[in-house]
């Protein structure tokens, strides 16, 4: 026993390094060190309850990372996690109606505490991206979206592209500044399909 | 003067229906306080607020029927000349680092016997509701007009809330992933016409943080950074920041120290 005892002890105390060493490894995390003060400074308000503050995997590495380079295997490991997200639509039809697509992406409103929760939220993409040339009030932080289907076409390749983008942004770009519509219920699935037909059908605005 | 003012406030409503309408592909900040400028020149509303904070700040008021002017924001009891350009600061009495608003709090209530409640009840003004902070808040920025910040950040109390609120900075969460940096954390981008401040490097926290108090075209209102943050986390679609929390605390001290060196321009004109 006093012969081993050493030995325990030195196994136990390696293990021990090994799983501070993985803490540490984690960095010191920005989320871990502010939780219980972020807890402590919000209250919940109508539909914007404290669920919000808890961040899912994404959101965690997403602000460990965001003034740092993200590291290869939590790249892999976001669009990972992100892609298995993705549901194609239900009945295999990828487009819906223009009109009501042009409608989600002119709509700012949607999940704040002072929206109405019972009006379908929208999309926003007119606050981040341009798209049709008639509306000059558009935000620059996403690309343009200018012709965005007479340029790509509708293959099935784009067709899959545009519905897991605006389904989960962050299949293929991590940490990407672009909400994430399907994954996030932000917007329903009959949403999507109008918001892809905006983008796509040549008869749309975005395409003239 | 003060009819004058108010009846320029009036107007402003207008002007800035008037500015909705011509949508070019510009920045609205800039537009609508141009368009401003060129009907009202250098007149400011905000002055409102001045005249009205320089007249509670002398008042006795209170159970203790007593005025302000015993009031500490850091440079000594009375001292306003510049108090504003050195907060948020570490405060002995209280053992807290306070922003101009939370130290407000503490004068009212320790010099004039108000309770917390009392000052809290009204925050945020809103047209005939008003509001003694916002006032108060405008009297004494101006205080501070024309003046660099320098932030003590001697305090590890100081040192930690810059450190939370450079965290919370880039805390992504909520049904759209958005942290203060989605919207803020690049030079020269826009969300639809709004200009967005890159609040990480000092030309743009200068640009955005030293011109708050400031006065609000598209609400007749003069706005604080506190409301000016809880309105930024409600777009974020977070819940309701509290007044003088911990996380507003530190927020305004990461804005402040990226902000250091730039001249003090509140209470200033906003879209
Ligand atoms: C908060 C800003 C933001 C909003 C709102 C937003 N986007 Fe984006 N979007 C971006 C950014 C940033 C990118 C580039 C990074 C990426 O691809 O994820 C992007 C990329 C895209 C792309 C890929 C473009 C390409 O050439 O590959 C499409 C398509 C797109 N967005 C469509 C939309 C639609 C449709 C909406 C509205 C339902 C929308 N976006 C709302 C920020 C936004
Ligand atoms: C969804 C986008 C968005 C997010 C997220 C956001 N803001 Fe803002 N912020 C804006 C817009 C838009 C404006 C300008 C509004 C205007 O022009 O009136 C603004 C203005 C500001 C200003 C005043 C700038 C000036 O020049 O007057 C400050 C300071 C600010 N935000 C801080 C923050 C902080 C701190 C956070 C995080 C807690 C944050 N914002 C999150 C969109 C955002």
């Amino acid at each position: 026993m006093s012969v081993t005892t050493p030995r325990i002890l030195k196994a136990g105390s390696l293990l021990i390094l090994a799983l501070f060493g993985q803490a540490n490894a984690e960095g010191d995390n920005r989320s871990d060190r502010i939780a219980a003060t972020v807890q402590d400074s919000f209250v919940a308000k109508r539909q914007a309850g404290m669920d919000r503050i808890t961040q899912d995997y994404t959101q965690r590495q997403c602000t460990q990372y965001a003034d740092a380079p993200l590291p290869g295997t939590v790249s892999a490991e976001i669009m990972r996690r992100n892609r298995a997200t993705i549901k194609p639509p239900s009945d295999g039809v990828f487009l819906g109606d223009v009109t009501a697509g042009e409608a989600v992406a002119r709509r700012g409103r949607g999940l704040q505490s002072s929206d109405d929760p019972a009006k379908p939220a929208g999309g926003n993409c007119y606050a981040c991206h341009e798209l049709a040339p008639e509306e000059l009030a558009f935000g620059t932080l996403g690309p343009s979206l200018r012709q965005y289907g007479k340029l790509r076409g509708d293959s099935q390749f784009v067709l899959d592209y545009t519905w897991g983008k605006l389904y989960n942004s962050n299949a293929h770009i991590p940490c990407s500044n672009m909400p994430r519509f399907g994954h996030q219920g932000i917007l329903t699935e009959q949403q999507l399909k109008d918001v892809m037909a905006y983008l796509l059908d040549p008869a749309s605005p975005v395409n003239q | 003067m003060n009819r004058r003012l108010q009846k320029l406030r009036q107007t402003v409503g207008m002007l800035l229906l008037a500015g909705a309408t011509s949508a070019a592909a510009q920045s609205a900040t800039e537009a609508a306080i141009a368009e401003y400028h060129e009907m009202f020149g250098d007149e400011n509303p905000a002055e409102l607020w001045e005249i009205r904070g320089a007249d509670i700040w002398l008042q006795k008021r209170g159970p203790l029927k007593a005025d302000l002017t015993g009031c500490d924001l850091g440079l000594g009891a009375g001292v306003i000349a510049g108090a504003y350009a050195q907060l948020p600061r570490w405060f002995e009495d209280t053992q807290r680092v306070q922003d101009l608003e939370t130290r407000l709090v503490t004068c009212i209530t320790t010099l004039q016997g108000f309770s917390e409640e009392e000052v809290l009840a009204v925050k945020f003004g809103d047209g005939a509701k008003k509001s003694d902070l916002e006032a108060l808040s405008a009297y004494v920025a101006a205080a501070s007009k024309g003046m660099a910040i320098a932030l003590p950040m001697q305090h590890p109390a100081e040192q930690s809330a810059y450190a939370l609120g450079k965290d919370m900075f880039y805390y992504r969460a909520g049904p759209h992933d958005f942290s203060c940096a989605t919207c803020h954390g690049e030079s020269d981008k826009r969300i639809r016409l709004q200009a967005l401040p890159n609040l990480t490097v000092s030309a743009g926290a200068q640009h955005a943080y030293t011109h708050w108090p400031t006065y609000r075209i598209s609400q007749g209102e003069l706005r604080t950074i506190e409301w000016r943050l809880q309105d930024c986390l409600r777009q974020q679609r977070m819940p309701q920041l509290k007044f003088g929390s911990a996380v507003a605390i530190g927020l305004t001290m990461f804005l402040a120290k990226t902000a250091e060196g730039g001249v003090m321009a509140a209470p200033s004109i906003r879209r």
